[in-house]
């Protein structure tokens, strides 16, 4: 018998973090295998489904880190601990810790772009001798939308962390300056093993893709997490293909020498 | 084995599929055209043979059935969810060569892109397939170019004769033996099928995603009003959108439907936050047509396209869709001059 991959399980709500006034950090009931990168289709009835991507990664647990920006998100922000929330999941490829372990690792993240590759940090924050120099580039619009100070302010204890601002009213303790401007600081070591992780939206992965290439990374050495409409994460709906390649199925972590050719 | 039937046998052989079957085929829907006083040849439910259209191509496709326009997946009530059912009889389609070939894309698609679809299979697992044999072609058809024109893996065929009997080749086991024991005349049967178009359609041996850079695109920016016509009449387009839909009259009751989507109208890439990935309409058209002859091979091994021409027949800017891949050629040549 066909597995009924559209019902969803109910999950409570263990936990909500808040991070700014439209960010918060969901902790939600859930056992089984899932990687830092994989998604959840997130329901509520009567308002749909969104896919949101995996923030964290816990025994008992899953963190989904939600922006307040559509029909969906806005419904599951008048939800709180005690209540429970509909998933079905999870899809997609995630990270392959394996890839960035022995190596010395580049992540650079824009916005909310820095959920998918969280689970990742926090990783390597934990097991440091499993990995070689570690470098974060984190950017946000303002200081108002800095998601995950603590885990910042944490992670700074074992690897550099470079915290910049598109643009900042008053003084800040942040750097100002889009990611790509940080690319000249990172500490380089052999270039041949060293690796980066790049999500955010599409621009700033373009130009920061170029910059790394720039310093000499190999294109095999780098990935890249893409964010789609998805409507089933099955490989049905249609909505988040790109050219041959359905995000859903085959990422939505792709290898830069994959990425690369994918033109919507 | 073949047979030679008239319509009384025919209808008779109905009646007896009708207890556990329905029988869907392109039907009239009088006054149900796109233009005053003109009808709709679309599937439906027929009880009779004399029902079938065989002498019109049908303006939508079989797929409906399958993929339903608009498909309830389960029921919500208060903390409850219940799967939809599913239809109490099987199904027996009638359709063409080309039909027939687009069944197998809505396979690849449904049951073998990704984990295999529960509620595509619980319909596909019912059906029963009768070939309807082409005796000539239709306006804007290029099945040959294709390689859809003929089909073999049918329960029945039916060819309807100038004189109102019917030509039937039957597969079915069961069915064979209840033609035999109607004492009809026994004949050998091919299905007929076209051997040529008035349109043909080259697909370029060097096709590649390059060719999205050529500048033939930008001509569908205006002509192309992305109303996606094309996309619902087309056997292979599959996509489709979730909707949450809530009774007015008790608003705790409510339930999820999958609705069909298209590429070419507004809203299809659009992601939370604003984000979109394909505005102008040239780069939907792009988009679908190298799905159809491009990327869908990739995946697939075969072209997704099956030539049926709908698409130019429903299109209310007389676009023509074999024209723009004839079109890709000189794309491909241009591309690569500009390298």
């Amino acid at each position: 018998m066909i597995k009924n991959d559209y019902m969803p399980f109910s999950s409570k709500i263990l936990e909500v973090i808040q991070h700014t006034d439209i960010e918060y950090t969901f902790r939600m009931e859930y056992q089984g295998d899932v990687k830092p990168g994989q998604f959840f289709e997130v329901s509520i009835p009567k308002y749909g489904e969104a896919p949101i991507s995996v923030s964290g990664v816990g025994k008992n647990h899953i963190d989904l880190t939600i922006r307040r920006v559509g029909k969906v998100t806005n419904e599951i922000f008048e939800r709180y601990v005690g209540n429970s929330l509909l998933l079905r999941g999870p899809y997609g490829n995630g990270f392959n810790l394996s890839d960035y372990m022995g190596k010395d690792l580049i992540i650079m993240a824009g916005g909310t772009g820095l959920s998918p590759v969280r689970g990742v940090i926090d990783y390597f924050f934990h097991h440091p001798e499993q990995r070689g120099h570690m470098t974060l580039i984190s950017g946000f619009k303002t200081p108002n939308d800095i998601l995950f100070r603590n885990d910042l302010k944490q992670w700074s204890a074992n690897m550099d962390v470079i915290l910049t601002v598109d643009c900042a009213e008053d003084d800040t303790a942040c750097h100002v300056g889009l990611v790509t401007q940080y690319i000249p600081q990172i500490k380089m070591g052999n270039v041949t093993n060293t690796v980066a992780i790049v999500v955010g939206p599409p621009a700033m992965m373009h130009f920061s893709v170029q910059g790394l290439l720039g310093i000499g990374l190999l294109e095999e050495n780098i990935w890249i997490s893409q964010e789609r409409k998805m409507c089933c994460g099955l490989g049905k709906c249609g909505h988040c293909k790109v050219g041959d390649t359905y995000i859903c199925l085959d990422g939505p972590v792709f290898n830069y020498t994959k990425g690369k050719f994918l033109v919507d | 084995m073949g047979f030679h039937v008239n319509n009384t046998v025919l209808n008779t052989i109905f009646k007896t599929w009708q207890t556990e079957y329905n029988i869907y085929a392109p039907r009239k829907y009088p006054g149900g055209g796109r233009f005053s006083d003109t009808d709709c040849i679309r599937y439906g439910k027929i009880n009779t043979a004399e029902e079938i259209i065989f002498d019109k191509k049908s303006e939508y496709s079989f797929k409906e059935f399958l993929t339903p326009v608009s498909q309830t997946l389960f029921f919500f009530t208060e903390g409850e969810t219940k799967e939809a059912d599913t239809l109490q009889k099987k199904a027996i389609i009638f359709l063409r060569s080309c039909d027939l070939h687009a069944l197998k894309r809505l396979d690849d698609m449904y049951l073998h892109n990704g984990p295999a679809d529960y509620y595509y299979h619980r319909l596909r697992k019912s059906i029963k397939i009768v070939l309807m044999g082409c005796d000539h072609s239709f306006e804007n058809c290029f099945c040959v170019s294709m390689g859809t024109n003929q089909s073999s893996n049918y329960d029945m065929s039916i060819d309807r004769q100038a004189d109102g009997t019917y030509l039937i080749d039957c597969k079915d086991a069961d069915w064979e033996e209840q033609f035999a024991t109607t004492g009809c005349a026994q004949q050998k049967v091919t299905p007929a099928y076209v051997t040529k178009n008035s349109i043909t359609v080259t697909v370029p041996e060097n096709l590649t995603a390059e060719v999205a850079n050529s500048s033939m695109w930008d001509d569908y920016d205006s002509r192309c009003i992305n109303c996606g016509r094309c996309n619902f009449v087309c056997p292979t387009c599959t996509c489709f959108t979730m909707q949450d839909l809530f009774y007015s009259e008790n608003g705790k009751a409510g339930e999820r439907r999958r609705v069909w989507a298209s590429c070419m109208v507004d809203g299809f890439t659009d992601v939370a936050g604003g984000g979109c990935y394909r505005q102008k309409n040239g780069q939907r058209m792009r988009f679908k047509v190298l799905h159809k002859v491009l990327d869908y091979k990739q995946r697939n091994g075969y072209h997704m396209c099956v030539g049926c021409g709908r698409c130019d027949d429903i299109c209310p800017e007389y676009i023509s869709f074999s024209n723009c891949v004839n079109r890709l050629q000189d794309a491909v040549m241009e591309v690569k001059q500009n390298d």
